[in-house]
């Protein structure tokens, strides 16, 4: 349904050739001024909407930055009780969102886009229907169930794989042992937010490998390709941006994941010593906020944790942006 | 003919080697290694059975995919069984859609969900009652109307948008609604809140089904002498409809089952409350957070109950969304 690439009609002037342009086919009259009114007053909320979230947040986030006693993207303090005596840096949640983020990606889009593949390419015709609405189904389950099975149903199970990390890896830094000895590790929010953002991959990449034109499957297995060599050579290639977008767009759920990630985190007591630990605990940007959501009450205060969703918004604008640019890129070979 | 070629491929494949020249075993897997940087490489001059090298690769690649899809299945279907399976006592009951939670303590079994389910529909509409014109009519001008410079900046906020974490969405609103007007916590600051959410989703699904809405119909129809915002409204829209609904509906589902906005904006309540301008309102993801570090069984299985009732009406709205689309698709 969404579109794959994210690219928008208004990005594609050139082959396409809509009749009438622009606006020459409204007549002037007074329903038609009304109507391309409405239209553009939609688009212009838009642009509004965005550009208000960006100053708002930004207007609310300057002053307690500015009162902010310690390096706001330095400390790893979060001391926002005292509304004198501002202490909060972001270094920290930034290093466990960017950590989680990077374990799901590097667990969700490998085997998302196989999954796809297996959908499109492999699968017996019996279970490419059934799998892909599973898929479907999963993309569209809220995470906070993601979140809650995890802490209940697969955290128990994961917990012996963790302490065989610690027992047998633990010398290697990012498995040294830590304050924390639960499930509530990035590592273990990074699996879990893998689960969560596979079902999106997939169901993202599975859109644009079956739209592959067959002349071009059919033309690299006439060429005597094997099936492997023709998914790399025909699928692989026409795809490739889609994948992009899509792993982009679950990048950007993976950094924004509020509450599958607040229920499993352990939030670290202040004060406790740095370790480049993955089975540390930590909070991500959005746990942090909603975690503290209940004791907004000061604007001071709520400034300092408005500053947090500043930088959150601001990574997935980035992310976001970068996909764009790639795909621009790619769609300009391509063509 | 397309099925003919399929076969003839199959066979190249599959079959026995049919090639006469030994060299050619020796030949495959240079070719096919030296060509890994994409589609733009020479076709191996080797006719009929792939050699060694390559097709233990491409049974490798099989065996691979068939494990991923495995791997894969393994968490997703655990997730579905779990609540299913944990959640499905409690839905059977009449209480759990007949009464609230109201004096219910985590100790006590009893009470149902309808105060939460009902909290969910009403904001979930209302978000869509806000979102469908505004994400319609945004796509009608990024289709019909916008070019340039303007249309390019709308598609691009829309991308924005679309990114935007559910948390910074509440927050924003929580700056806007409470910080800077004062006003309470109430349903509506909710709803607006999704509708930043849903808006994005509305126009991008739009746009797609408006895309695929043949020009020959509003050529026709200008060439009629009908305005083009009548056009619009009596041809372009009633074609793509079905495709506008199953976009919404999915919309509609995805909003269903945010969380984040409703821990800033939404506190949870146990009664019953259908004001949108007044007090708390209970939603089922709401229900869920409350209870979810609970240890005491009845609360527990309420949660799981509540987990299985939010799947269950979000499966419920992909469906009718899909079920619209197959029976109502644009057709060329």
């Amino acid at each position: 349904m969404s579109t794959v690439t994210g690219v928008s009609v208004a990005d594609t002037p050139g082959p396409d050739d809509r009749g009438p342009q622009g606006d020459r086919a409204s007549t002037g009259r007074a329903g038609d001024r009304v109507f391309s009114g409405l239209a553009t007053g939609s688009g212009a909320l838009v642009i509004g909407l965005v550009t208000l979230v960006g100053v708002f947040l930004l207007w609310q986030a300057i002053p307690a930055i500015a009162d902010d006693k310690d390096n706001f993207f330095l400390s790893r303090a979060w001391d926002v009780n005292d509304t004198s005596n501002l202490r909060f840096g972001i270094v920290e949640l930034l290093w466990t969102t960017v950590v989680a983020s990077t374990i799901a990606m590097l667990i969700a889009v490998p085997v998302g886009v196989c999954v796809a593949l297996f959908i499109t390419q492999y699968s017996p015709r019996w279970l490419a229907r059934p799998a892909a609405s599973l898929v479907d189904l999963l993309a569209a389950v809220p995470s906070i169930i993601y979140g809650f099975w995890g802490i209940k149903t697969f955290g128990p199970k994961y917990q012996p794989f963790q302490d065989f990390l610690l027992d047998k890896l633990g010398w290697f830094p990012l498995f040294s042992k830590t304050s924390v000895s639960g499930t509530g590790t990035i590592l273990f929010i990074g699996i879990v937010l893998a689960i969560m953002i596979l079902p999106i991959v997939t169901a993202l990449s599975r859109e644009v490998f079956a739209q592959t034109p067959v002349a071009h499957k059919e033309g690299a297995l006439a060429l005597g390709a094997t099936k492997w060599e023709m998914i790399r050579t025909a699928v692989l290639p026409f795809g490739r941006p889609g994948v992009i977008s899509a792993a982009m767009l679950a990048l950007g759920r993976a950094l924004g994941e509020t509450i599958a990630v607040t229920i499993i985190v352990s939030a670290l007591a202040p004060g406790t010593k740095w370790s480049w630990s993955l089975l540390n605990g930590g909070e991500t940007f959005a746990s942090r906020i909603a975690n503290n959501a209940q004791e907004f009450d000061s604007p001071a205060k709520t400034g300092a944790f408005i500053a947090a969703g500043l930088v959150l918004f601001v990574l997935t604008f980035v992310v976001n942006a970068i996909a764009r640019i790639v795909i621009e890129r790619r769609k300009a070979f391509t063509e | 003919m397309s099925s003919n070629t399929v076969r003839m491929t199959d066979v190249a494949v599959v079959d026995e080697p049919r090639s006469t020249k030994p060299s050619g075993a020796t030949d495959g897997p240079a070719t096919a290694d030296s060509g890994g940087s994409g589609g733009r490489r020479s076709p191996s001059p080797v006719f009929g059975h792939p050699a060694r090298a390559r097709e233990v690769k491409d049974h490798l690649a099989r065996v691979v995919m068939w494990l991923a899809f495995l791997l894969a299945l393994v968490p997703l279907v655990w997730i579905l069984w779990t609540v299913l399976s944990q959640g499905y006592h409690l839905l059977l009951q009449s209480e759990w859609w007949t009464n609230s939670q109201k004096g219910i303590t985590s100790r006590r079994e009893g009470g149902g969900a309808v105060h939460a389910i009902q909290g969910t529909l009403i904001q979930g509409l209302t978000t869509a009652v806000i979102s469908v014109p505004i994400g319609v009519m945004t796509a009608i001008y990024l289709v019909e109307y916008g070019r340039g410079k303007f249309a390019k900046a709308v598609s691009f906020m829309v991308d924005i948008l679309t990114g935007i974490p559910s948390i910074v969405a509440g927050l924003f609103i929580y700056a806007v609604w409470v910080t800077t007007l004062g006003l309470q916590r109430v349903g509506f600051a909710v709803c607006l809140a999704l509708v930043m959410l849903m808006v994005p989703v509305i126009v991008r699904s739009t746009e797609e089904m408006l895309k695929l809405v043949p020009n020959e119909l509003r050529e026709a129809s200008y060439a009629l002498g009908v305005p083009k915002w009548k056009t619009i409204m009596k041809v372009v829209l009633p074609t793509a409809f079905s495709g506008i609904v199953t976009g919404v509906l999915l919309g509609l589902a995805r909003v269903m089952g945010e969380t984040a906005p409703l821990l800033i904006l939404g506190p949870y309540t146990k009664a019953i409350a259908t004001d949108l301008f007044g007090g708390y309102m209970a939603t089922l993801p709401t229900m869920i957070n409350q209870d979810r570090s609970e240890s005491l069984q009845p609360a527990v299985d309420r949660v799981w109950a509540a987990a299985l009732t939010l799947i269950l009406l979000v499966l419920l709205l992909n469906i009718a969304g899909r079920v619209v689309a197959r029976f109502g698709s644009v057709r060329k």
